[in-house]
């Protein structure tokens, strides 16, 4: 099995490299893409996930749909939306849209389940003392929970990410492109190099995301929330 | 919009592949339990091999599961094993953790209770250990259940005699009805998967009812599994 020969020979090829089948545009759709269904989950699930930790109202409703959302398999994700949104545009409606909205589903559940959690866990009497001192519940959210919840929240957005990367290849099923690409043609064209140069792209990807936001959130489990923490405890 | 005329005619066929993707599923929940059994008593008695075991049960559940499945036909060609490897494999992360995790659970002190009421190791194994670390289990069943029910879907990358549900998917990308059969069963299998499983959890851990809801939804589809829903 000389699957890494095959797949540096198709990456050795410039033809490999050019137009939108080339490597580079692929990578950079794949990057697009998973950036945008990133900001959209976020744009859900933060804000509801601030409110329920803060709150601490509906927290068994949010934590059962995330656990149903987890549950739903991606490909069946796309599969279900792709005949509504090809109605509305019989190109972009049966891959890129069904794609995005399956990859929302898919990242939703552990950043509004990280984010709540992360702000459940503040510890209550740093929460009050806050309030003791006239912060408003806006202050108390925004001083004190957030800083000291953050590392837990930026782990939400890692696995997140991750997954996001990973799955994105299933939009190539339905002619997407992005990485997956690569796999899907590999696959019918029984093309061993393509095949193992795409999956060893996506999962490069994928690592370095994982690497990098580990990264961050190992440097905001340090400085800020301890001064966050020491903060609020000096203020009691 | 759904011709529910064809949702008549093939209601055999649909039965058929729910009764296929639940086969796929549960050969590769079984199998996969007794294979990370092993491995996590071996990690557990033999503790530097845990990261091992873990690390490489990790990497194999980052392999994308439409490369994975293909990968396997030119070697082993198209037979049930063909879906079975793969699907094994990707249990073998989930399952491994929880049930070390489920082992480490057990507090120290009982170990030693039944230590010092002579219990010899096979006895402590299966009196003390395993009944406590049953809860951790399940959950491991259920995260694996759900996951290895989405996979199956994937396994329609392989052909008309593959996939379950996933085979609708599949077969006619612009027939609508077909591909909402197959997407709606998909998940109308995953989700009762993690119903009956989630009963199951409560029933054995009645004292934690939210509390395993949360670690679910926070562990369900971490870093672990991360690749897998490819």
């Amino acid at each position: 099995m000389d699957l890494i020969g095959a797949a540096a020979a198709w990456f050795m090829d410039p033809a490999h490299w050019n137009g939108a089948n080339g490597v580079p545009y692929r990578l950079a759709q794949h990057v697009g893409i998973s950036l945008v269904s990133i900001a959209i989950a976020l744009a859900i699930a933060l804000p509801v996930g601030l409110y329920i930790g803060h709150t601490r109202r509906g927290q068994a409703l949010a934590i059962n749909l995330a656990n149903v959302g987890r549950a739903i398999p991606s490909l069946a994700a796309i599969a279900i939306v792709v005949p509504f949104t090809q109605m509305i545009d019989p190109g972009k409606g049966f891959n890129l849209y069904p794609t995005i909205i399956a990859m929302v589903v898919l990242a939703v559940p552990p950043i509004l389940v990280n984010t709540y959690a992360g702000i459940a866990e503040v510890d209550r009497d740093l929460v009050e003392s806050a309030r003791g001192m006239g912060m408003t519940e806006r202050q108390v959210l925004r001083s004190v929970e957030v800083p000291i919840a953050l590392p837990v929240i930026v782990g939400g957005l890692r696995s997140a990410t991750v997954q996001v990367i990973a799955t994105a290849t299933l939009g190539a099923i339905y002619g997407l492109g992005a990485l997956g690409g690569f796999i899907v043609e590999g696959v019918a064209q029984r093309d061993d190099g393509r095949l193992f140069a795409g999956v060893f792209l996506v999962a490069a990807l994928a690592l370095l995301a994982e690497g990098g936001l580990a990264l961050v959130q190992r440097r905001l489990s340090g400085p800020v929330s301890a001064a966050a923490a020491a903060a609020a405890a000096q203020a009691s | 919009m759904i011709d529910w005329g064809w949702i008549a005619d093939h209601v055999p066929a649909i039965l058929g592949r729910a009764v296929q993707h639940l086969e796929f599923a549960a050969i590769a929940l079984v199998v996969g339990f007794a294979i990370s059994f092993g491995l996590a008593l071996l990690s557990v008695r033999y503790r530097p091999a845990y990261p091992v075991v873990a690390g490489l049960a990790g990497i194999l559940f980052t392999i994308p599961s439409l490369a994975l499945y293909s990968s396997f036909v030119p070697v082993i060609g198209l037979s049930l094993l063909t879906v079975e490897i793969p699907l094994v494999l990707y249990t073998l992360v989930i399952y491994v953790r929880n049930i070390v995790a489920g082992f480490d659970s057990v507090p120290a002190e009982v170990l030693e209770a039944a230590d010092g009421m002579g219990y010899t190791r096979m006895q402590r194994l299966r009196a003390v250990e395993l009944p406590l670390a049953v809860p951790l289990m399940v959950a491991g069943l259920r995260v694996a259940s759900v996951s290895t029910i989405g996979l199956v879907t994937i396994s329609g990358i392989l052909g008309s005699s593959f996939g379950g549900f996933g085979f609708f998917i599949f077969e006619r990308p612009n027939f609508a009805t077909e591909i909402l059969v197959g997407a709606v069963g998909s998940i109308a299998l995953a989700l009762l998967a993690d119903a009956l499983f989630g009963v199951l959890q409560r029933r054995l851990t009645p004292w934690s009812r939210l509390n395993v809801e949360l670690e679910m939804a926070k562990t369900g589809r971490s870093a672990a599994q991360a690749t897998a829903a490819v």
